[in-house]
């Protein structure tokens, strides 16, 4: 299947790096996401062409934008959805984070058949919910190659006021083939990775610190065969990182007057990239996480897991303001600007210095009784290291943001509002699972199974149950479970917050409830493109 | 592919190799525990209960309402006894003891926090499926993230010619490979061309099983062209990584008229920059038998030891410089032998 003849061609440009975007005529610029709002939507999905880097390349989207249309609902609305596939090859939608009946759910193979090409499919739906969603391509490689779009929903009663509401959705954009990115990193699975350590860094760290310091640093990671450095399998060697589908050149800019209060609804769509979220000088205050509301937190700074949303206001009273999103890797960033009018602008801040890996994220608390069991499948080539003491601190804002000077968010912070969990049973029982990989393979799993070697995991309709996730890896993985809240516990247990998306940091364990309240079959899966790929993914029979 | 990472091995003394008894690095005791063994305890107990697969015809308007009712997959059977003692311990393991105080268990204080992989299941290690309750898929899953689909490569680890003077040669040692993470077929070769004739040729064709985590077994057969007779052998192999990033190829051959013979490589990528990487390697063979025909002594055969500077230019494609030693003793032991030192030229490249 040729995965790159499009069905009917279009052409965007998104590009202003060059310089010649500004003297192209407007309809070639790149196109903002349109905002659809109402009962009835049609979403045409088709083969694009656009140019983020200089070279045109094809993409995939809907109504001809990435991103995708925003979407506009109303709680307590029925929404009809009908969407059209234009590309040569099989498509669906899935609501991310939406509680509605499994089959539209929009994962093929699973809530439904797909969409085939040439034909349509229409979701019919309940709003039962509100705040920030997104939805996504759960087909192929299409949420990669730009099928992704933002959900508002409007409460029966809007609680938050604001004078102005500006949806930030951050993604990532590669001119490469996802399927050619994949081949790659299972071929050298550092390869976009040029922050290794080398021997150049090794004679600084001798001279710094002497050299058993030197040798210490980096004698664990090398007997492990591990690496440090492997922060994001996939940096700005091939990324460029997006605002709103415009690249830091092409600068998102979001309007506003001195002593107004600004929603922003923050969305990571990006396929792999973890971002460091930022506007220096303004104090970012965290009200909603994943579409549901939180007690309010001020903070300086954010990491947003690929698939979380979390909406913040602020108060800007100067003329402008960079909103600036690093990668976790800090090989790039996407950033936007926030000004009185247009054509002003403000510092855009240095990414940071990337930091290593720690002991901590090796080894977890490397002391204590934490009960940890181990699935017997994860004694076998799959997984390449298990963690036997984990972590289950939810104050660590992850490497890279610990001690940095900065009041950065914490999962630890996130409380979500009285009454927004009504399930207040204890859990019944406990389903621990193992987050595992191979890194050198490239190849991810769960308990070591990766998802073609599977079997589903059965939840008994009604019952509100305790996950137990260990990260037998080293790198961080946003978990989501479709169609089912995930009710996260504090380190003792107690029921803290709402979430679709749980990020679990590596060597870290984390639990949280479900009340397994909507029959059918459903995805559960690491957010991180290429490790859902890679087979890091279960589902889940309600039954 | 080969990893590049700073090597320690020749700089320290490999400090926590002995420090650390949790860390099992005999990779060979797994050698039992094989792909047979990991499918039959991955294999569902009980076929069971599958749920009812939903049509969805295109264009049709769906009926929200029903679902839940006829979708609802059949109620499990199979819970209890699905997976016999594992089933508890999954599912009931964990409860009250929530110790999450984990930095105040003074004195158990073991520097295990993690494991290296390789080592065996204990006992009461959990059933991966034993969370399905006899549930399966059913008929209609389909999901494009489902299969592993294979993926083919080549890598040309040296494609070099050599001057030594008055003579030059081509020197060739590829591998290429199509399949999946675990199995793969493979093939391998290794060559030197003179004046546009195989002085030597070894070709390999091999059946690549990943065995654990940084090691492949490679079973198959090996050709021998090139001057001389040609030679067949039976080939039993390893390849991979041994703590602190050394690649190995270790393979043990059994050839017609009772030979036997045994090559080893090793090399190292050792990161100068991001992009300029020293190599050292080293390649030895040994035979069990002299072989006249093709300029073989018994015992060990010919070693080599080389040095290499290469320069990325994209990861794939990196031309390099280098150096290499050779020592082949001569035939039938006549107490001499031929060193050599050449300089070498070349391009590492893959796709």
């Amino acid at each position: 299947m040729p995965p790159f003849v499009p069905a009917r061609r279009h052409f965007l440009k998104g590009l202003a790096a060059t310089g010649i975007a500004s003297l192209l005529p407007a309809e070639c610029r790149a196109a903002s996401a349109e905002v659809l709002s109402g009962t009835a939507f049609t979403l045409t999905i088709a083969q694009t062409m656009v140019n983020f880097t200089g070279t045109a390349r094809p993409a995939t989207t809907v109504n001809g934008s990435i991103p995708a249309p925003t979407l506009h609902w109303r709680e307590g609305d029925t929404v009809t959805l009908t969407v059209v596939n234009e590309l040569a090859e099989t498509t669906s939608i899935h609501w991310h984070g939406l509680i509605l009946p499994y089959e539209m759910d929009g994962a093929p193979g699973i809530s439904f058949n797909g969409i085939p090409p040439g034909s349509r499919f229409t979701y019919r739906f309940k709003v039962q919910q509100s705040g920030t969603y997104w939805y996504h391509s759960h087909s192929g490689m299409q949420e990669q190659t730009g099928l992704y779009g933002a959900i508002v929903i409007s409460p029966a009663t809007e609680t938050i006021v604001a004078d102005r509401d500006y949806v930030v959705q951050l993604s990532e954009w590669t001119d490469e083939d996802p399927l050619a990115v994949f081949a790659k990193l299972k071929k050298q699975s550092d390869y976009y990775n040029f922050n290794q350590p080398t021997a150049v860094d090794f004679i600084h760290d001798v001279a710094h610190d002497g050299l058993g310091a030197a040798l210490d640093k980096r004698a664990m990671w090398n007997e492990m065969r591990m690496s440090m450095t492997d922060l994001a399998d996939i940096s700005g060697y091939t990324y460029t990182y997006l605002i709103n589908g415009k690249t830091a050149a092409d600068h998102w800019l979001g309007l506003f007057q001195p002593g107004e209060r600004v929603r922003l609804r923050f969305i990571n769509s990006a396929a792999q990239t973890f971002f460091d979220v930022r506007i220096p000088g303004l104090s970012l205050t965290v009200v909603h996480a994943d579409g549901q509301p939180i007690v309010p937190v001020s903070v300086d700074e954010l990491r947003i897991g690929p698939a979380e949303t979390y909406d913040v206001l602020v108060s800007p009273s100067q003329q402008a303001y960079t909103v600036f999103a690093q990668s976790m890797d800090r090989s790039g960033f996407a950033c936007g600007t926030l000004a009185v009018r247009a054509g002003l602008s403000a510092p855009v801040p240095t990414p940071d210095k990337p930091e290593p890996l720690t002991m901590t994220d090796m080894m977890g608390a490397m002391s204590g009784p934490v009960a940890v069991h181990h699935a017997k499948s994860e004694y076998g080539a799959s997984v390449d290291m298990r963690v036997d003491t984990p972590r289950t601190n939810l104050d660590d804002p992850g490497v890279g943001l610990r001690n940095n000077g900065r009041r950065v968010l914490t999962y630890a912070d996130l409380r979500s509002v009285e009454g927004i969990i009504s399930d207040q049973r204890p859990p019944g029982r406990d389903i621990e699972l193992h987050l595992t990989g191979n890194m050198e393979r490239y190849s991810w799993s769960l308990d070591g199974v990766p998802f073609d070697e599977s079997t589903p995991i059965h939840f008994r309709y009604g019952e509100r149950l305790r996950v137990i996730f260990v990260n037998d890896t080293m790198m961080s993985h946003p978990m989501h479970l479709h169609g089912l809240w995930s009710d996260l516990e504090s380190s003792d247990g107690q029921v803290q917050v709402r979430k679709h998306v749980v990020v679990v940091q590596p060597a870290q364990r984390v639990s949280f409830r479900v009340t397994a309240d909507a029959r059918g079959y459903w995805p559960w899966h690491c957010h991180l493109f290429y490790h859902m790929h890679g087979g890091m993914f279960r589902v889940v029979v309600v039954a | 592919m080969k990893k590049r990472l700073l090597l320690l091995v020749l700089l320290g003394n490999v400090p926590s190799a002995k420090a650390e008894p949790a860390m099992d690095h005999q990779h060979h005791n797994m050698a039992d525990m094989s792909a047979e063994d990991m499918e039959a305890m991955e294999e569902p107990k009980h076929p069971a209960a599958t749920p009812k697969p939903h049509q969805h015809p295109v264009d049709a308007e769906p009926e929200p309402h029903q679902h839940g009712v006829d979708v609802a997959p059949e109620p499990h059977q199979h819970g209890v006894d699905a997976a016999p003692e594992q089933h508890q311990h999954g599912v009931d393991a964990v409860p009250e003891q929530h110790q999450h105080d984990v930095g105040v268990a003074a004195g158990l204080h073991q520097h295990t926090g993690h494991t290296a992989a390789n080592d065996r299941p204990p006992k009461d290690a959990r059933d991966p499926d034993a969370y399905s309750d006899g549930y399966d898929f059913g008929p209609g899953i389909a999901h494009s993230h489902k299969e592993e689909h294979p993926l083919a490569a080549l890598l040309v680890d040296r494609l070099e010619g050599l001057g030594t003077g008055s003579q030059s040669l081509m020197t060739y040692d590829w591998q290429a490979w199509y399949g999946k993470t675990a199995d793969r077929v493979v093939i391998r070769a290794e060559g030197n061309i003179d004046a546009g004739q195989f002085t030597e040729a070894r070709n390999e064709a091999l059946w690549g099983h990943a065995l654990t985590p940084f090691w492949d077994t490679q079973m198959g057969i090996r050709y021998d062209a090139g001057a001389g007779p040609e030679r067949s052998w039976a080939t039993f192999g390893l390849q991979g990584f041994t703590p602190y990033w050394l690649y190995v190829e270790a393979t043990a051959y059994i050839g017609e008229q009772g030979r036997v013979a045994f090559r080893i490589e090793n090399e190292y990528d050792l990161l100068i920059t991001q992009r300029l990487i020293l190599q050292p390697r080293i390649e030895a063979n040994f035979y069990s038998q002299d072989d006249a025909g093709r300029g073989i002594s018994s015992g060990l055969s010919d070693f080599e030891s080389g040095l290499r500077l290469r320069y990325e230019i994209r990861r794939e494609f990196a031309p390099y410089i280098g150096v290499e030693w050779s020592t082949v003793p001569t035939v039938n032991h006549i107490d001499s032998r031929t060193d050599t030192t050449r300089w070498v030229a070349g391009v590492h490249f893959w796709f």
